[in-house]
């Protein structure tokens, strides 16, 4: 270990010159985030476009490897990061959600590009999800249409200056509760999200007259009709 | 011979393998690494060996074409007050494929016709698609597309709507960023305020009884 | 544009004739092709196949003519075409159907290749296909409310009938589009819809088919079977993309692809968009090869506008090489990813991906990205290549390509496990392949020598000399070699085309930011890396198109999918996937 690494020595304690070589002292918080900020293992998950950018980081011209990041796990119990790369569909954030839910903590989301962050030049779409956000919980979001290789590496860097900035006594997946899992989207009529239930009920219960923003989505019969 | 097929195949694994040294031994004593010419090389069509670019400690230069999400050019005039360029025309609102741009307007309380320079001017990164339309339709060369690809950020929502104060950039980035571009669109207006200059010249010779108010209005260059 | 949409006068008073209260010629202007009593479908359509030789349908798809003026006429019009797999123009066929109860007699027991469009039409339209052997819906889910490609279906976010939308500008009033809808998100749902306690009815539907097709496929043997999901999460699916299989033992019984995961309503929102907006918008669909898409789309546009939009020579020039560069670029991909799927771990891929990277930067300096060019406009091109480019185009495609397809020949193509996995597997003979409207490579290494680039030629393609390329086994390895093969024919294209490349304008005339299209439809297609991609596109004489549709060739590929798998092993299912070599932007859309 270099004298002079400013991930590990801490600030605040002199370690006398002739020992630099061999001792650091440093606290737990520094030492554990080093461990975890060097392994983050994303999962093997690409949806679209950014997929194809987020393949090209891990190929030899970028190389992910060079950040501890090279071990894309395709199942999402061995991963510690989601890169949502590309546009997220009503039919496919059920399973973004399950696979969340499936991660062990600590897990990380990182959305890359303009889709996943918040819809994207696709966010009109009747099937589209404008943001991962709305379903899981987001690290980091990297704009770019798609974020060049250089771009998603600056997000990563971004992550593991989150990662840094955590405190083992004060993360959530070492507290006393319980991490409730999220409640999984289904395929209604439209994308169900449970946790709305009380609401869509309230909202589709109000006379026909008060759709005003979002005209109700014709039944097929109802269709024909009109 | 069965097998053969295999060893072919492991031998260009291994001539890629061999080169990535050989390549290193070339170039002792110049800098492979770390360097404009090591770059340069590792993008060239000679490149054999260790293909990585170190981002970031050395980044891969992105071309003068390069976009990414656009920005506003304002001018700055000798006392330092700062001009958008932009006169809200609104082509670029009526262009974007995406529908990510907002331009407010405003007119002017005494006279009541609209003023040129917006007074807000709003993308959505989180919608735009990067495809340069308004940096290519803009008539006035108001909006460009920037080379910086590093925006990563850990909140979305309040900043990844733009507004004409983060989006503004002067005239001189631009000139960096894009010199080619920079110069023949000057040159073009250079040409162009000649051309007018001329004309005017031409219509207040012409006119010569008349006063001369018009043709020194039509003398000044386009902004 | 020296491609013919219409068919040969001789044909169309054979056609006309020999049908004469059944058949009539399209005489709307701007149109073209005959018109089809909806009984007589059937008949004309084996008449066509049988007799006639068109015996590729290419594409399948369905319009909505639609207006709430009081006195409007209102129906929904499927149009097919077909082609001769010899080679020459198509011929188009369309029959109308009212929007209530719209049934039209299917054409899959006809041409297997049908099947995926017509359920997509049935899927987005409510198009009722009789006798279609399994209509489901594709790419939205069971149960889902509408029919959302018909003009009066209006989307949660709906804001304005076309783009420009009028808040942007003048009023500009900065808002995202969440906020105002009750669920803060992009929902909405029929009147009275109650969520408590709803159940999904897409899966379970979808198994009950999968059981059918394993019934037929054996009945006698009543074993225990399985049902394997490979995907939509899976690491050889090449994106989101699911496979529902049913097992016997290790063997292979029925298999049905789900796709819609990427559904991002490219067509919805490509008739709204004004005809300039969808250039971008086409760089999307197949992200891989995102010049041919261009291509494809200008060409479509350019068709319909005339002479004003045609393309100066050196514009033409720069799209073929571009056009030719996305085809290596792709390819190289292909088969990186195709020799992963068959065991030889992501070393060949990362080979690949350093030329395609060098590739890119060419595209990049020239398009501004990487992957997402923009780069066609009507009548040209949008910039000239910057200094240098050419230079790097011409080194690389003398030096360098060359020599590394070769190194990655070597490499594989030889090796004994890759041929014992590969050869013999997902056999599609030549009829199969027809059949089954299977374009580009899927259709080549069957032996079937069709590339629009020779059949029908657009473009400068005629001025060029290749060869079309060709396999004759049609089983994985064919599909693999014959990449590799039209890599090289590409490299001989681009090294005829970097010589006579011509200076001069890159532009016809202006590139002003919203163009004139007249009223009529046009379908422009190109080779691309995938096979035939073809865009339809109707025009009403306004800023955006009427009809937008993409005729994906990974999509209609997929449909030979099942027939590929039955009968083998499991292991070899993602060995077939690869092989057709999908993108998912394209197969959803």
């Amino acid at each position: 270990m270099t004298e002079t690494n400013p991930t590990v020595n801490s600030a605040g304690y002199e370690v006398p010159p002739e020992l630099r070589q061999n001792v650091a002292i440093t606290t737990l918080d520094k030492i554990w985030n080093m461990g975890r900020r060097y392994s983050v293992w994303p999962m093997m998950f690409g949806l679209a476009c950014c997929a194809i950018e987020m393949i090209c980081t891990a190929a030899s011209r970028y190389d992910l490897a060079r950040f501890g990041m090279e071990v894309m796990r395709p199942s999402p119990r061995q991963s510690d990061l989601m890169i949502v790369s590309g546009t997220v569909t009503k039919k496919m954030i059920p399973q973004i959600v399950r696979l969340y839910n499936q991660m062990p903590e600590p897990k990380y989301v990182l959305a890359m590009g303009a889709c996943a962050s918040g819809g994207g030049p696709f966010k009109e779409g009747y099937n589209v999800v404008s943001g991962v956000d709305q379903y899981v919980p987001v690290d980091v979001y990297v704009p770019g249409c798609p974020p060049t290789p250089q771009a998603l590496l600056h997000g990563l860097m971004k992550l593991q200056e989150k990662i840094d900035s955590e405190s083992i006594t004060q993360v959530r997946w070492y507290g006393k509760e319980d991490i409730p899992a999220i409640p999984v989207p289904l395929l209604g009529p439209d994308l169900i999200d449970p946790r709305d239930n009380e609401l869509i009920k309230q909202e589709t219960s109000k006379k026909p007259a008060a759709p005003a923003a979002a005209p109700a989505a014709p039944a097929p019969a109802a269709e024909a009709a009109s | 011979m069965y097998g053969l097929g295999i060893l072919k195949g492991m031998w260009v694994t291994l001539t890629h393998f061999i080169d990535s040294y050989v390549e290193d031994i070339k170039w002792l004593g110049r800098n492979r690494y770390y360097s404009k010419e090591g770059i340069q090389h590792r993008r060239s069509k000679d490149t054999k060996g260790i293909f990585t670019v170190q981002y970031p400690e050395e980044k891969l230069p992105v071309p003068e074409e390069f976009r990414f999400v656009p920005f506003l050019v304002y001018d700055v005039d000798e006392e330092g007050n700062k001009h958008d360029r932009c006169t809200s025309c609104g082509i670029c609102a009526k262009v974007c494929p995406p529908q990510c741009i907002w331009i407010v307007r405003t007119e002017d309380p005494v006279t009541k016709r609209p003023v040129p320079e917006p007074v807000d001017f709003f993308i959505d990164v989180d919608i735009c698609m990067n495809c340069g339309y308004c940096a290519e339709y803009c008539p006035f060369d108001a909006i460009k597309m920037d080379h910086d690809y590093e925006m990563a950020s850990f909140d979305r929502h309040a900043e990844h709507i733009f507004n004409k104060e983060k989006l503004s950039k002067p005239a001189s980035y631009y000139a960096g960023i894009r010199p080619t571009n920079y110069n023949r669109e000057e040159t073009l207006k250079a040409e162009e305020a000649a051309k007018k200059a001329a004309a005017a010249a031409a219509k207040a010779a012409a006119a010569a009884a008349k006063p001369a108010d018009g043709a020194a209005a039509g003398s000044t260059p386009a902004q | 544009m020296t491609e013919a949409t219409t068919a040969a006068p001789v044909e169309k008073s054979e056609l006309e004739k020999r049908f004469p209260d059944a058949v009539k010629a399209d005489a709307r202007p701007g149109y073209a092709g005959f018109l089809v009593d909806t009984s007589k479908l059937i008949e004309v359509a084996t008449a066509l196949r049988d007799e006639m030789g068109y015996d590729y349908l290419s594409s399948v798809t369905a319009v909505d003519y639609y207006s709430d003026a009081p006195n409007a006429e209102n129906f929904i019009e499927v149009v097919y075409h077909f082609y001769k797999s010899t080679g020459g123009g198509a011929l188009e066929l369309k029959v109308q159907t009212p929007r209530e109860n719209s049934t039209v007699p299917s054409l899959t027991p006809l041409y297997a290749g049908a099947d995926f469009q017509e359920r997509e039409a049935y899927d987005l339209y409510g198009v009722n296909f009789e006798g279609h052997p399994d209509q489901r819906r594709i790419l939205m889910w069971e149960g889902f409310a509408g029919y959302p490609m018909r003009k009066d279906w209006k989307e949660a976010y709906f804001e304005e009938e076309v783009k420009p939308f009028k808040n942007r500008w003048p009023e500009g009033q900065v808002y995202r589009i969440e906020d105002r809808n009750p669920f803060n998100k992009n929902n909405a749902y029929p009147q009275g819809f109650d969520p408590t306690g709803f159940k999904e009815t897409d899966d379970p539907k979808l198994y009950e088919v999968l059981e059918k097709a394993a019934r037929e496929y054996s009945e006698d043997i009543d074993t225990e079977q399985v049902v394997v999901n490979l995907g939509p999460q899976h690491p050889s699916t090449h994106g989101v993309f699911r496979m529902a299989v049913r097992l016997d033992g290790e063997t292979i019984v029925a298999l049905k692809p789900v796709m819609g995961y990427l559904h991002r309503n490219h067509e919805k929102i490509g008739e709204r968009n004004t005809w300039t907006m969808n250039m971008p918008f086409t760089d999307r669909l197949d992200y891989l090869s995102s010049m041919s898409n261009n291509f494809g789309y200008a060409l479509a546009v350019e068709k319909l506008m005339g002479d004003k939009a045609a393309p100066p020579e050196r514009a033409e020039y720069i799209r073929v090489i571009m056009a030719e560069l996305t085809r290596i670029s792709n390819h190289l991909w292909a088969i990186g990813f195709l020799l992963n799927d068959l065991g030889a771990f992501f070393t060949p891929a990362l080979y690949a991906i350093v030329e395609r990277e060098l590739i890119l930067d060419i595209f990049e300096a020239t398009t501004g990205s990487r992957m997402m060019c923009n780069y066609f406009r009507f009548g040209g091109v949008a910039r000239d290549l910057p200094e240098g480019v050419l230079e790097k185009i011409k080194s690389l495609v003398t030096e360098r390509l060359p020599r590394k397809i070769d190194e990655l020949d070597i490499y594989l193509s030889e090796n004994e496990l890759v041929r014992s996995r590969s050869e013999g597997i997902g056999v599609i003979t030549p009829e199969e392949a027809i059949a089954f409207s299977t374009a580009g490579p899927v259709l080549r290494a069957s032996g079937v020598p069709y590339d629009v680039r020779r059949a029908d030629p657009y473009s400068i393609y005629d001025r060029f000399k290749f060869d079309v390329t060709v396999r004759q086994h049609g089983d994985v390895y064919d599909r693999y070699m014959i990449r590799i093969d039209e890599m090289r024919q590409s490299l001989q294209i681009l090294n005829q085309a970097l010589k006579d490349l011509p200076g001069g304008e890159i532009m016809n005339g202006k590139n002003p930011y919203q163009v004139r299209v007249p009223a009529g439809e046009s379908y422009g297609r190109v080779e691309g890396p995938k096979g035939e991609l073809g865009f339809y596109i109707v025009s009403n004489g306004k800023g955006n198109p009427a009809r937008y549709h993409v005729r994906a060739p990974s999509f209609i590929n997929l449909t030979v999918l099942e027939k590929m798998c039955v009968g083998q092993k499991v292991a070899d299912v993602v060995v077939n996937l690869g092989s057709i070599d999908i993108v998912l932007g394209e197969v959803d859309r």
